[in-house]
């Protein structure tokens, strides 16, 4: 029998593969959505629930990615996929290689004020410089083409090459987590200084993570890009950062399906505030009820959507053993 | 650049600067004495801009008070304001990880955002300057300059004469300095922290929100203008030291000039050139430019 | 009557009543417009201008009742792929009408041509729009930035002045009518000694103010709108340079901001395809009926939006109502005349509308017509492959 969060993991992604011959074209649109943010999520995920760096500039690889794919291709004919993908992530790496390289000389909240920091400059570059085509955005004139086998212009093959590259991201994640690698950053994010007194130089380690993660997070900005065929600089907003640092600890932090969970979470959480046939005229209020489940959630919710069935069974037996003991003076 | 125009600029800078450190003072004292990291600090000095445009209609009507009427009744408000929102949210703040600090006050943020367009809509208003302020000063023979903007500045430095003389002559300021220090020490010596907390909470939302209600005039009344103040704040106060208030001066006057001269030098640089010096200066000295206390 | 007689006409009825039935279906009309934020008076003014010529039409276009689906877009090009999605995929309107930003509309262009939606822009100039990304099916009612901007250009320098200064907001629609005025105004002999331009919708103008009295050109071009407009003109007397600077810049400074600006907007000459007092009977009636129903006087956005509902009319009026008959909808719009408000114009063939530009100048709250500063303005469309 499969341990329930495998379970969870391999059921999520059975419906994911099913939803097409479920969902109308404006389900599966927002499920691709959730799906490209779910990437995100992940990416940061190995940072913060990883290796314990808040990185507040996250949407700046995101947008790296999402901007090298519009950037690269030609404007009047498809690039190759093959080619473009590789590029983009890699210009997701190469930023956070850069940015890495500097802001781990820091620690705590510098830290986060620094990751902070070299996302608005790439957010300046993209929105005043020619580099970035301005704060309208640019479009992707033609989507990427592999050969004839692949058409992503038609939306079923789009959601289902989305479909695959989260899944690729989550076994590598996986993969990780079980790796020397991936145990080497969890005893950095348990104590760094037990770790160097070990003999473990975890600047490298560091560098490494914050390297993979930018890259993943290019990944996402790339399918973004491919998707919708439109970005702007707002995919670079500190705005950004913040919302897939909630989607994390929506979901719980540490648990690679807490991403997943989370991101999934979040969009249908802003869907159901945004939507009239819920609120009616209220609904333009939206961010309200965003706002204060957020705050409820990091309050009441310390350890996510994820730790949900502990916390709930934990309550159980608190319960029980209450029965059992008789009443209480 | 002729000097002229130059001296007209650096007018400019001193302005957009003085301001940036009444809102960034407060967020640093927060920041320092408690600890927590506000996200929502922008949105108080939204706060105050709106209250610039609420509050001019009825104060009016009720007593044919003018601007200064509304400063007064602002200023009042946001004491209080802050008090209860310290007393109500900020309290369960402080014994937590900055990400969980971050979070929420980021959700605080949108439910600020949300509550100003109940209450006030979403358009953008424009705030008229007192009459005894809205002249211009001529100066060069094209050139006036709004008197209105030298009020601000002038309005910035007592401020911030008025808290250099709290922090070093007063036993309230000797506390807060203290803390910003060393905030074991100064509760095992028997200081009530509570009540420290919440004077400077209340402080800090006070002068943010005093400082959006002075500018309203010259930067007009919209959503959203918290958010370009907020980030503007911490490059402020990370640059200046976490805690400490003459480091935020510095910080705030060295970003008004490179902001406003960048802005006419190299007008497509100047937006990441205000970045790009807090991440040099943190990687030269991390715990900024002066150390708190 | 003979059986076969009967069952030919059962037939037909039944044959023609789908067609019948599609014909009384309630067309849904998409409107993505600014309802907050700073350009909401700009969304406004387009709708109620819109839904004027449809109750002039006794509420149908093509013989369809219309059924509005409304989405306000904020002005903000990130949400408007999300937005327009919403309206194409989830809510299947026929046509969608939008927007004020041109950020926006590019977005809805994309998606407009992607999916076969027939889009009308109501405003928006963004020139990609009727330039790269042109389509059968996408029309504009407005105008391109660059037009306006090269009238004024064209205008400023027949008036032999030689040194000017550019100031707008950095975004599509300030860089193209930038663009469109120096290439009028460098035909014409003259030189832009700067381009001066600040973040969208940033309205700190001080410091650019500064730099213009430095500068000290013979004329200050500008374009902003809405509330930006309103204060850059209020900043600009502040600073006592409308003194001794001429201020210019294309309609946009000075229609619906009157009001607001007062007195320091006074002399100020501006290039539209629209102005007050154009005394003409179209115009008068369509003033005065606006001024009824709305209580407010119509500006140029109203125009542009009764002109979109006047061209969606006309479209479905050729094929009595299917809006699937896009090439006869397109072929249609191509031959028509629009007899519009603001003086009749025809479409380019990239769609956009080719019209006379008005000089206009701004005495006691009014923009008043003081010549044509342009007659018969295309669009050059360029990049559009239809």
């Amino acid at each position: 029998m499969l341990k329930p969060p495998l379970a969870f993991v391999a059921a999520a992604f059975a419906l994911l593969g099913a939803y097409p011959l479920l969902g109308g074209a404006y389900g599966m649109d927002l499920a691709a959505k959730m799906m490209i943010y779910a990437i995100f999520a992940l990416s940061l995920e190995l940072l913060v629930g990883g290796t314990g760096l808040v990185c507040f500039g996250q949407a700046a690889f995101f947008g790296a990615g999402a901007y090298a794919a519009v950037r690269l291709s030609p404007s009047d004919a498809p690039a190759a996929l093959l080619w473009l993908l590789p590029a983009s992530v890699a210009a997701g790496a190469l930023l956070a290689l850069a940015v890495g390289a500097l802001s781990l000389r820091t620690r705590g909240v510098y830290f986060i004020m620094v990751t902070l920091a070299f996302a608005q400059m790439a957010y300046y570059v993209v929105h005043d410089t020619a580099l970035g085509g301005g704060s309208d955005g640019i479009y992707l004139n033609f989507k990427p083409a592999l050969g004839s086998a692949l058409d992503l212009d038609r939306p079923l093959p789009m959601y289902a090459f989305i479909l695959g590259c989260l899944a690729f991201s989550f076994v590598l994640l996986a993969l990780l987590r079980r790796s020397r690698f991936g145990r080497a950053l969890a005893g950095i994010k348990a104590n760094e200084a037990r770790m160097r007194a070990s003999g473990f130089s975890t600047y490298p380690y560091k560098l490494a993570a914050f390297t993979l993660s930018g890259a993943i997070a290019a990944l996402a900005g790339f399918l973004f890009a491919v998707k919708d065929g439109f970005v702007n600089p707002e995919l670079l907003s500190w705005h950004f950062s913040g919302a897939v640092l909630v989607m994390i600890i929506l979901g719980g932090l540490g648990h690679l399906r807490g991403a997943l969970i989370g991101a999934f979470a979040f969009t249908l959480l802003q869907e159901f505030f945004k939507s009239e046939a819920v609120f009616g005229a209220f609904a333009k209020h939206w961010m309200l009820g965003l706002g204060l489940s957020i705050i409820g959630c990091v309050a009441l919710l310390p350890r996510g959507l994820v730790g949900m069935p502990a916390w709930w069974r934990e309550r159980r037996e608190q319960r029980e053993s209450r029965g059992a003991t008789g009443a209480m003076p | 650049m002729d000097f002229a125009t130059f001296l007209i600029q650096c007018l400019n800078a001193l302005q957009y600067g003085l301001l940036l450190f009444l809102v960034a003072s407060g967020l640093t004292l927060i920041f320092g004495i408690m600890g927590v990291i506000n996200l929502a600090h922008g949105s108080f000095y939204m706060i105050g801009a709106y209250l610039a445009f609420g509050l001019a209609a009825p104060v009016a009507a009720a007593f044919g008070g003018g601007f200064f009427s509304v400063l007064a009744i602002g200023i009042v408000l946001a004491v209080l304001l802050g008090y209860a929102l310290e007393w109500a949210f900020f309290a369960y703040l402080y014994e937590r990880e900055h990400l969980q600090q971050v979070l929420m006050t980021y959700g605080l943020i949108l439910v600020l955002e949300e509550l100003r367009s109940i209450v006030f809509g979403d358009e953008v208003h424009g705030v008229a300057a007192p009459p005894l302020l809205a002249g211009s000063l001529p100066l060069g023979d094209t050139m006036s300059y709004p008197v209105y903007r030298l009020f601000i500045s002038a309005v910035c430095i007592a401020l911030a004469a008025g808290m250099y003389l709290v922090l070093t002559r007063t036993r309230l300021g000797m506390m807060i300095r203290a803390g910003s220090a060393n905030r074991e020490m100064v509760q095992s010596l028997g200081i009530d922290l509570e009540f420290l907390y919440r004077v400077v909470f209340a402080a800090g939302v006070a002068l943010a929100v005093l400082a959006g209600m002075v500018a309203a005039p010259v930067s007009s009344v919209y959503p959203g203008m918290g958010n370009t103040v907020l980030i503007a704040c911490f490059v402020v106060v990370v640059i200046g030291g976490i805690g400490s208030v003459r480091g935020a001066l510095l910080a705030a006057l060295l970003i008004g000039f490179v902001d406003t001269f960048g802005k006419v030098l190299l007008p497509q640089a100047a937006g990441v050139a205000v970045y790009l010096l807090m991440a040099l200066i943190l990687l030269w000295r991390p715990e900024g430019l002066v150390r708190a206390g | 009557m003979n059986p076969m007689r009967i069952t030919v006409l059962a037939c037909a009825v039944l044959g023609l009543a789908p067609l019948v039935a599609q014909a009384q279906a309630k067309l849904k009309v998409g409107l993505m417009l600014p309802y907050t934020g700073t350009y909401a008076a700009l969304g406004n003014a387009i709708e109620n201008g819109f839904k004027q010529y449809v109750a002039e039409q006794g509420g149908k276009l093509g013989g369809r009742e219309i059924d509005y689906v409304k989405v306000d877009d904020e002005s903000d090009p990130a949400k408007a792929t999300d937005n327009v999605n919403k309206l194409v995929k989830r809510d299947n309107v026929d046509v969608i009408v939008g927007s004020v930003h041109s950020g926006v509309a590019m977005a809805m262009a994309k998606v407009a041509k992607d999916s076969g939606t027939m889009l009308i822009v109501p405003n928006a100039g963004a020139d990609a729009v009727t330039g790269p990304m042109c389509a059968p099916n996408i029309f504009r009612s407005s105008f391109s930035n660059w037009q306006p901007g090269y009238a004024m250009g064209e205008a400023l320098a027949k008036k032999g002045v030689k040194n000017v200064v550019t100031i707008t907001w950095k975004y599509a629609a300030g860089d193209e009518m930038v663009k469109g005025f120096r290439e009028a105004f460098e035909k014409g002999g003259g030189k832009v000694g700067k381009e001066l331009n600040l973040p969208f919708p940033n309205v700190e103008f001080q410091a650019l103010l500064t730099e213009i009295a430095a500068a000290k050109p013979e004329a200050v071009f500008a374009f902003f709108a809405g509330a930006g407009a309103v204060k850059f003109v209020k900043d600009y007397a502040a600073a006592g340079l409308n003194k001794t600077i001429p201020l210019v810049g294309t309609g946009f400074l000075t229609d619906g901001t009157l009001e607001a600006q007062g007195d320091a907007a006074n002399g100020v000459q501006t290039t539209l395809h629209y102005a007050d007092g154009l005394n003409t009977p179209r115009d008068n009636a369509f003033r005065l009926a606006y001024a009824k129903a709305y209580k407010l006087q119509p500006d140029v956005y109203a125009v542009q939006g009764y002109d979109a509902a006047q061209m969606l009319g006309i479209g479905l009026a050729a094929t009595h109502g299917d809006i699937t008959k896009k090439a006869e909808f397109a072929a249609a719009l191509r031959k028509a005349k629009i007899d519009s408000p603001r003086g009749p114009f025809t479409l380019s063939p990239s769609h956009n509308p080719v019209q006379d530009f008005y000089l206009r100048q701004v005495a006691n709250k009014e923009n008043k017509v003081v010549g044509i500063a342009s007659k018969a303005l295309a669009d050059p469309g360029r990049g559009c492959k239809m």
